[in-house]
């Protein structure tokens, strides 16, 4: 009899033994079957058996029409190495060259099997070492390298442009320069610093990615989580995507030089920020969240006060925006400028503002809603330009949804506590959760040995899914774009390199 | 046009005052943390053993190590009768390592260069900030130091894109292995006489990152300048810190 893959709800967990295991080129068949309805990839991540080798793969599908995550296992039968995905799959090529890299498990056939992370360099070694970048010939091309270090304040990431003139052929990503061991400091470091490490994992969005942390933790504990508590976080959630949302428009505005919207976004943007601070006594909402809540309540006074707020930065926000929209100098260099098809995007995995941008309809908040969210729902903004006017437009249009958002529950949050006591986390099981950041989806996956302690956990960012996105917008574009089609997409560094 | 000129009359001016006649950060802020030792029960060490980096200390008497601390609620949370928690303060820099570790009553201490280099420096500071292994917290608020609010720009400070044209480095986050020797590079590429400035937990001593075998740590031999403690450290901080060197915190 062949099982089919074991569905999951967003933020719940299951036993290990209730996830189909098949022999992996089995296994590969019926992902890829599922992949051929429709399924995305939200993780796939080895399982270490008793001699600490990795016996078995596990993979986390997101299928969004059935609104349900998809969980299978394949038994590797001490081979170091399966048939890859990627060749049908592309989205699978950043997980799979991760297995190879960090798991030593040969994905085979892989079309672009280079390193990832670089997370084995020993002394006197340096990145990128013998890295073999995609290359072409001819007598009138140049290649242009750019960083680690950049030029502004930025992450570290190296960029190798293939041009011919001002014309960009083909643009190679190679990160892996804020490659801090984070997965592993996350399994071995003290339970104690958990927290701060999702909150550091790319600390813009330190909101999203400490409560995929904590929904986990949850599912892991069969803690329920109160409802004050759920609305809280959502709140803490939209402030972020708000702020972020602000600064990248800001940022977007400086990059083709207009600056008054660059100055008024980029300050408003602070003003969000602030309100984050008064919650919880940082800018970035760090020490807000734990296992079973939050830690902070907004009172009642405290509550009218944010929402007072939000009511004098939502109009100069607009206006701001609008300025920036309505300038025919600004639409000049937004519109058509680092296109990527839907075909693409889909075909890539792509996630969030990048993916509704080129017309990919999806967003966790509606399609595996958790949380409040399962309450007050939030639509999806997607346009089908693909290029950086769709992306900062979708912005725009997110800003604005997060604000009537806040808006309508502030002043309605759920009564009651804010935080329940978690208990012991169950041995044995798999917990998934996903989070709409504001650069899309966050997948975190947690896997507990037969001692209840963390047998493998994986956090994956947005950025993970996206990176090759930018690098296929730049193709065909001039090379002077290249600042401006990145920060449209905006990825983190430290979220891919972990 | 008039659009812009309408937005800049509702904004008004947003340039903060610095230093700021009073503290305009929120009751909630985790700022320099109060000590009160008396008050520690006997036997409790509730404190150090939630403290995720090992900042919170008792070994002779209470001391938080600020070059270490995430200035997350988790101590503060677990104290029993109040001997530690946090204030307000934003000035939390120090120039000194060891100077940030604090005790009762103690702060840290920011020492104004020689006069030499605040002659040379002081009204034109260029920065090179390097992102090594940074999670772009500690970046996002540099950033911000430089935006219309707290405008490092009138203090003459500027973040510059090379190395040759910078007179100092900004460091973030806590120096991966992949990132170490552009670092080195980035360090030597500065002409003397240059400052170093670590921004941030992690830069300061690993942060939560501390014991990663993916963690290099700032490399030996590169002398630093000026500690600015935080998980970030919230734009007041720098700034306090950074006009400390000069000598003009004071307006």
């Amino acid at each position: 009899m062949t099982r089919s893959l074991l569905p999951l709800a967003n933020g719940t967990a299951a036993s290990l033994e209730e996830v189909p295991l098949w022999p992996v080129r089995h296994f590969r068949e019926r992902i890829l079957e599922a992949a051929f309805e429709g399924a995305r990839l939200a993780a796939l991540l080895p399982l270490p058996g008793c001699q600490g080798r990795p016996e078995r793969l596990l993979a986390v599908l997101i299928h969004d029409p059935r609104g349900t995550l998809l969980l299978g296992a394949g038994d590797l039968q001490g081979a170091s190495s399966y048939p890859a995905f990627t060749p049908e799959w592309p989205q699978a090529q950043a997980f799979e060259r991760d297995l190879w890299e960090s798991a030593g498990l040969l994905p085979e056939g892989h079309p672009w099997l280079k390193p990832l992370r670089f997370p084995w360099l020993t002394d006197g070694e340096v990145i990128p070492g013998p890295y073999p970048y995609y290359t072409m010939e001819g007598e009138e091309l140049h290649e242009v390298a750019v960083g680690p270090v950049h030029a502004g304040i930025i992450e570290p990431g190296h960029f190798r442009f293939l041009c011919h003139g001002e014309k960009v052929f083909h643009l190679e990503i190679q990160l892996g320069y804020q490659h801090r061991g984070w997965r592993r400091l996350m399994t071995e470091a003290p339970p104690c610093r958990r927290a701060a490490l999702a909150e550091s994992l790319a600390g813009d969005g330190a909101v999203a990615h400490g409560t995929a942390w904590a929904m986990v933790e949850e599912a892991l504990r069969e803690t329920v989580v109160p409802p004050r508590a759920q609305a809280l976080r959502s709140v803490a959630l939209e402030l972020e995507r708000l702020a972020n949302h602000a600064g990248d428009l800001a940022a977007l505005a400086g990059d083709v030089g207009f600056l008054p919207a660059a100055s008024y976004l980029g300050a408003l943007r602070g003003d969000l920020l602030n309100l984050t601070l008064s919650l919880c006594g940082n800018r970035f909402g760090r020490g807000l969240l734990l296992p079973g809540g939050v830690r902070f309540d907004a009172g009642e006074e405290q509550a009218s006060r944010i929402e007072e707020n939000l009511g004098a930065i939502r109009p100069l926000l607009e206006a701001s925006a609008r300025l920036l929209f309505d300038a025919s100098s600004v639409q000049e260099r937004f519109q058509g400028t680092g296109v990527l098809g839907k075909a693409e995007a889909e075909a890539l995995g792509l996630v969030g503002v990048a993916a509704r941008a080129s017309g990919c309809d999806r967003d966790v908040r509606r399609d595996h809603p958790a949380g409040f969210y399962r309450f007050a729902q939030i639509p999806p903004q997607t346009l089908p330009s693909g290029d950086v006017y769709a992306r900062a437009m979708v912005r725009f249009l997110e800003a604005q949804q997060s604000f009537a958002f806040l808006e309508s529950h502030l002043r309605a949050l759920p009564q009651g506590p804010v935080r329940s006591r978690a208990g012991e986390a169950r041995p044995g099981r798999v917990a998934v959760s996903l989070v709409e950041g504001w650069r899309g989806e966050i997948a975190h996956v947690a896997v507990t040995g037969e001692d209840g302690r963390l047998l493998a956990y994986d956090a994956v960012d947005p950025s993970v899914h996206n990176w090759m996105g930018l690098a296929l917008a730049l193709r065909g574009q001039a090379i002077s774009d290249f600042p401006l089609c990145n920060k449209s997409f905006n990825l983190s560094y430290a979220g891919h390199d972990q | 046009m008039k659009g812009i000129f309408q937005i800049r009359q509702t904004m008004g001016r947003r340039t903060v005052a610095f230093p700021p006649k009073e503290n305009p950060l929120p009751e909630r802020f985790r700022g320099l943390p109060l000590l009160a030792p008396e008050r520690c029960q006997a036997g409790c060490s509730a404190c150090t053993e939630v403290c995720p980096t090992g900042a919170v200390s008792l070994k002779e008497g209470l001391h938080v190590d600020l070059g270490q601390c995430l200035f997350c609620p988790l101590c503060e949370e677990a104290c029993p009768s109040g001997a530690l928690r946090f204030g307000k303060d934003f000035a939390l820099s120090a120039s000194q390592r060891e100077d940030l570790s604090i005790g009762e009553g103690k702060r840290p201490n920011v020492r104004a260069l020689e006069i030499e280099l605040r002659r040379l420096l002081g009204r034109s500071l260029k920065l090179r900030q390097v992102s090594a292994g940074g999670c772009n917290g500690c970046e996002a608020e540099l950033n911000a130091s430089s935006n219309v609010v707290f405008d490092l720009g009138r203090f003459g400070v500027q973040f510059v894109a090379s190395p040759r044209h910078a007179d100092g480095m900004v460091v973030t986050g806590p120096v991966t292995r992949n990132m170490e020797r552009a670092l080195r590079e980035t360090f030597a590429a500065i002409p003397e006489p240059k400052l170093v400035i670590l921004v941030g937990a992690c830069a300061i001593s690993g942060g939560i990152f501390e014991g990663s075998p993916a963690v290099a740590g700032m490399p030996a031999g590169i002398p630093v300048d000026l500690y600015v403690p935080g998980c970030p450290p919230h734009p007041l901080t720098f700034l306090d810190g950074l006009l400390g060197l000069f000598g003009r915190r004071r307006g």
